[in-house]
């Protein structure tokens, strides 16, 4: 326990760190990726076009090459000067451009689990394309999403470690400042592991207590 | 072409959406023209940038980095396939005593960021006397993360399976190893056949992570390239080929994904549709049939 009581300034500046690349880089990639995922579903074949181009490749990309891509070649193209905050903007840009498409994929498919009969039946009543989407097709996509979208975030959480390699503070970057106050790595990484397990038990502990509240009785 | 969220367009809609289309088409121009704009303006398309990469030397040592991103991802993937199929017939066994442990083994597995046991593998274990290469880093955390992941993958597909599967197994005489290892596990293979490959292209996209405890992968060479100043230091240039080499390989990964996909799924139903083992069966189903114990229908 010493090791975390000793160094309470650095535990706690880096799971705000951790926390910060988690939330910031979340909203962005539930922006970029709602989005894109609109993108995707339109009826414009060349938004779906450039909608499916987009998951495809960053898909296929490791996010430590996206990582990698915005600290090291993205600077010298924008003339950027790497202080902290700007290694943490890139940081944050490089984790929501990945996961967007992972929330656009999630919402892409939540849509289609909407069976086409329900928003044929809302125009057959006569309701407006804003009803059909708000009343009808979007609560049902909605409640289908949660669970897979929380698997999403689950993983953005543990991937926001891959940030310790670019230089931007986080939990996976304490053990090189605790190694330098001459603590045991060992142990440290032993207790970055546990707080972990614990972000990702609350978070699946969030996801299946969503989803018993919000499921779809069909 | 009907879809949940709009009606087969009208004349009015098909205008609207030309007009969305363009803006579309405009705002990708403007983007790409904006990286082009800058790429250009910082002079990454002049000759000195890509000096580096006009020397066989360069190009035979990022062959060789790709061989070792390779290696990693082919030791990985192989070593996680193998820890998958044993934690999950380890979850899946009968004895509380081997299922439960093995089960948290598999959440903390799962929960454990990969870079962290890496970190572990790498700092963590020379402070107990144990050095390893990196390359065994990365591969020993890549086959813990990604077997653990596989195996709650055909848990889930042995635990899909119609309960019928195996207790026609035992009906038979089998015991519980032939069940698994003749009836519940080809049939859970091929039905998550897919999942498992895209597990696989995920493993190959995790061997990058090797890059940041020093595995000298093909991320690990473009930072040495393009810190060289002899060259002038083009760590851009050097940027994109690895991306296109990476990107490449997981395309390749992804497509070899849905080949195999599409072949096992056809010749899952000519199995089927052939299957003489089913005319063989009528004469004892017939009797079944006419007890009502069994629908006429042959049973897929």
């Amino acid at each position: 326990m010493g090791i975390i009581t000793d160094n309470l300034d650095l535990w706690s500046s880096t799971l705000l760190g951790t926390l910060v690349l988690f939330v910031a880089g979340g909203l962005l990639a539930l922006v970029l990726g709602t989005l894109v995922g609109a993108m995707r579903v339109s009826p414009i074949p060349v938004a779906r076009a450039v909608g499916t181009f987009y998951v495809n490749t960053i898909r296929n990309t490791p996010l430590t090459l996206v990582f990698f891509a915005f600290a090291f070649a993205l600077p010298p193209l924008l003339g950027l000067r790497l202080t902290g905050d700007v290694s943490l903007t890139l940081a944050i840009c490089a984790l929501g451009i990945y996961t967007a498409t992972y929330v656009a994929e999630t919402i892409r498919s939540g849509i289609n689990t909407v069976p086409v009969g329900q928003a044929e039946a809302a125009r057959a009543l006569g309701l407006t394309f804003g009803q059909v989407m708000t009343l009808v097709v979007l609560p049902q996509a909605f409640r289908s999403v949660i669970p897979p979208m929380m698997s999403v975030f689950i993983a953005l959480l543990k991937n926001t470690t891959v940030a310790a390699g670019f230089s931007v503070v986080n939990l996976g970057s304490i053990r090189s400042y605790l190694s330098e106050r001459g603590e045991n790595q060992f142990v440290a990484i032993l207790w970055v592991m546990v707080v972990f397990v614990v972000l990702v038990l609350l978070l699946s502990w969030a996801q299946r207590a969503l989803e018993n509240r919000w499921k779809v009785a069909r | 072409m009907s879809s949940v969220l709009y009606d087969v367009p009208g004349p009015r809609a098909i205008a609207r959406n030309r007009i969305l289309g363009v803006i579309t088409v405009l705002v990708v121009l403007a983007i790409l023209g904006f990286i082009v704009w800058r790429l250009w303006d910082t002079g990454q398309f002049s000759a000195e940038k890509w000096d580096a990469f006009t020397y066989s030397n360069v190009w035979l040592q990022i062959a060789l980095a790709t061989g070792r991103t390779l290696a990693a991802f082919a030791v990985a993937a192989v070593g996680a396939l193998a820890l998958g199929f044993a934690l999950a017939i380890g979850r899946l066994s009968d004895h509380p005593w081997l299922r439960g442990p093995i089960g948290a083994v598999v959440e903390v597995l799962r929960a454990v960021p990969v870079l962290v046991f890496m970190f572990l593998l790498y700092y963590g274990l020379p402070v107990l006397g144990i050095r390893m290469e990196p390359f065994w880093a990365v591969v020993i955390a890549l086959i813990a993360y990604n077997g653990s992941v596989l195996a709650e993958v055909i848990r889930a597909g042995v635990e899909s399976l119609p309960r019928g599967q195996s207790e026609a197994g035992y009906a038979i005489g089998l015991r519980k190893a032939a069940v698994m290892r003749l009836v519940l596990l080809p049939q859970a293979i091929r039905a998550m056949m897919p999942v498992i490959i895209a597990q696989l292209v995920v493993t190959l996209k995790d061997t990058a992570l090797g890059y940041i405890i020093t595995y000298q992968e093909l991320l690990f060479y473009a930072r040495y390239i393009g810190s060289q100043s002899t060259y002038g230091s083009p760590i851009v240039p050097a940027t994109i080929v690895v991306g296109a080499i990476y990107i490449a390989l997981c395309l390749i990964l992804s497509f070899v994904a849905n080949r195999v996909e599409r072949r096992l799924r056809r010749t899952a139903k000519l199995g089927k549709g052939v299957a003489p083992a089913d005319d063989a069966m009528t004469a004892t189903r017939a009797v079944a049939v006419q007890a009502g114990l069994d629908d006429p229908e042959p049973r897929r």
